[in-house]
């Protein structure tokens, strides 16, 4: 399958040009938040407080490592259900959140706040996290690291596999997929 | 009177350890096998890539000795421990929980286990308590299986309290609309563990039990292997595929294991799998 290459931070132009089926490689820092990162980063904004990053073009990935052993950068690195941070994720992007990378189903909610605010849903394959991990080359945690795998994490990724399965404009690979392959029985 | 074999239970910690680590880093040559050829019969190239990044997945984990997914698991053991076997030198449960901290210290294995799940939500910070089954079965062995549980595929199982008289019709519509449900949340191709009858408790402990079947076997009672390949070929039939992205793969098994229930009652509950099944057995 032609992968597209595309490096972050991500642009409008970019995210308008992606469409759900279209697979991509991502080079550039992405980072790393899952359930406790996004309730604090949330908890953040509301507060009117800086964030540990900057969210305008970001791209956060939903995972949470397992240890990396002496020598390696990470740990094994697959995403995780994304429909876990579906109540965080329209508020993210409302303050500049472009790319979220994950496994699963999204909320209509979430869909209407990518169409509104320019952002797109990527899935990685969960359950490959030996391989994943191959694809990051820079690993720093930049805030709570008292939240062991849950802390966030400053990820430099090179060429990451993945796939556009809710694009800014309403379409949906899950929904799109699954409907040309099920068959009566 | 019949003596009692000593089994030490460092014995059970030692192995419970080993267990964690090669079932985390080691996929099952039956579920390699499977994946293997869903990948040749798979109808979407995406599906077919997918598949093939899963395999070249456990490649590398079990040439660099690395978790085959991140989420290593709640511990969730089985112990069959044989009535003619004195235990000594310690608590059982106890050298269990050791083996499992140990296990997920040494080979690097992250802890995802929260406790006080209602509030605090703190990491037990060493993938302790295990779940822990234990049955007392004749003979003078303990057989120590460990299966490493991730969440997302677990999230998505579900326990069905049905009227008897919505009989096997029913069973099948709940079984399928578990998986619909799910989608592509518990990381398809999944295996689906079902168990039928018993009680609330007992059903779901028969649906984890289901899991634990060799992928490509054939359940011995031919009325139930029908049932199983009816569920498979219906799962497959929803078009959910592999990692949910449309495909011919949506299971790679089904199994069901049943018991006699009330003559009030019908439980069924299916208990989800993802593709990565990571479990190990040992006898000592």
């Amino acid at each position: 399958m032609a992968a597209r290459k595309i490096t972050t931070p991500l642009t409008d132009d970019v995210v308008r040009d992606l469409k759900a089926g279209d697979a991509v490689r991502i080079t550039g820092v992405v980072y790393q938040a899952r359930d406790a990162a996004h309730k604090r980063l949330v908890a953040l904004i509301e507060a009117g407080e800086p964030l540990p990053f900057e969210l305008q073009g970001a791209v956060v990935y939903y995972m949470g490592p397992s240890p990396a052993k002496p020598g390696n950068v990470i740990g094994s690195a697959g995403p995780t259900t994304s429909g876990r941070m579906d109540a965080y994720a329209p508020l993210l992007m409302q303050h500049g959140l472009k790319g979220m990378v994950g496994k699963g189903l999204r909320t209509q909610e979430v869909k209407d706040a990518m169409r509104e605010h320019t952002a797109v849903y990527f899935a990685a394959t969960g359950g490959a996290g030996a391989l994943l991990a191959k694809c990051i080359v820079g690993n720093e945690v930049i805030a709570w690291p008292e939240l062991g795998a849950e802390a966030v994490a400053r990820l430099e990724v090179k060429d990451f596999p993945a796939i556009v399965v809710n694009d800014c404009h309403g379409g949906d690979l899950y929904e799109e997929g699954r409907k040309r392959y099920a068959k009566t029985v | 009177m019949h003596q009692a074999r000593d089994l030490d239970v460092r014995e059970v910690t030692e192995a419970v350890k080993a267990m964690c680590i090669t079932a985390n880093y080691d996929l099952p040559q039956d579920v390699y096998g499977a994946l293997v050829e869903a990948k040749e019969a798979e109808e979407s190239p995406v599906g077919k890539e997918v598949l093939g990044q899963l395999i070249d997945n456990a490649d590398i984990a079990a040439a660099d000795r690395v978790p085959i997914c991140q989420d290593t698991g709640f511990a969730v053991v089985f112990a069959e421990v044989g009535q003619d076997v004195h235990l000594a030198g310690g608590d059982f449960e106890a050298a269990v929980n050791e083996g499992v901290r140990q296990g997920y210290g040494e080979g690097y294995l992250r802890r995802s286990v929260a406790e006080e799940p209602a509030h605090s939500r703190r990491n037990t910070k060493d993938n302790t308590p295990a779940i822990l089954h234990t049955s007392i079965v004749p003979g003078d062995k303990v057989r120590l299986t460990m299966m490493a549980k991730g969440g997302g595929a677990e999230n998505m199982s579900s326990l069905n309290m049905l009227k008897p008289s919505q009989g096997w019709p029913g069973m099948v519509d709940a079984v399928v609309e578990t998986v619909s449900k799910a989608g592509s949340n518990p990381c398809p191709p999944v295996i689906i563990g079902v168990g039928i009858g018993g009680t609330i408790d007992m059903v779901t402990v028969l649906a984890k039990k289901a899991l634990l079947r060799e992928i490509g076997s054939i359940h011995p009672d031919p009325r139930i292997a029908g049932m199983e390949a009816e569920l498979l070929e219906k799962i497959n039939a929803l078009g959910i595929g592999p990692q949910g992205l449309g495909g011919s793969t949506t299971a790679l098994a089904v199994f069901i294991v049943e018991m006699p229930c009330h003559i009030a009652s019908m439980p069924m509950a299916v208990n989800v799998q993802c593709h990565a099944q990571r479990h190990k057995t040992v006898e000592l």
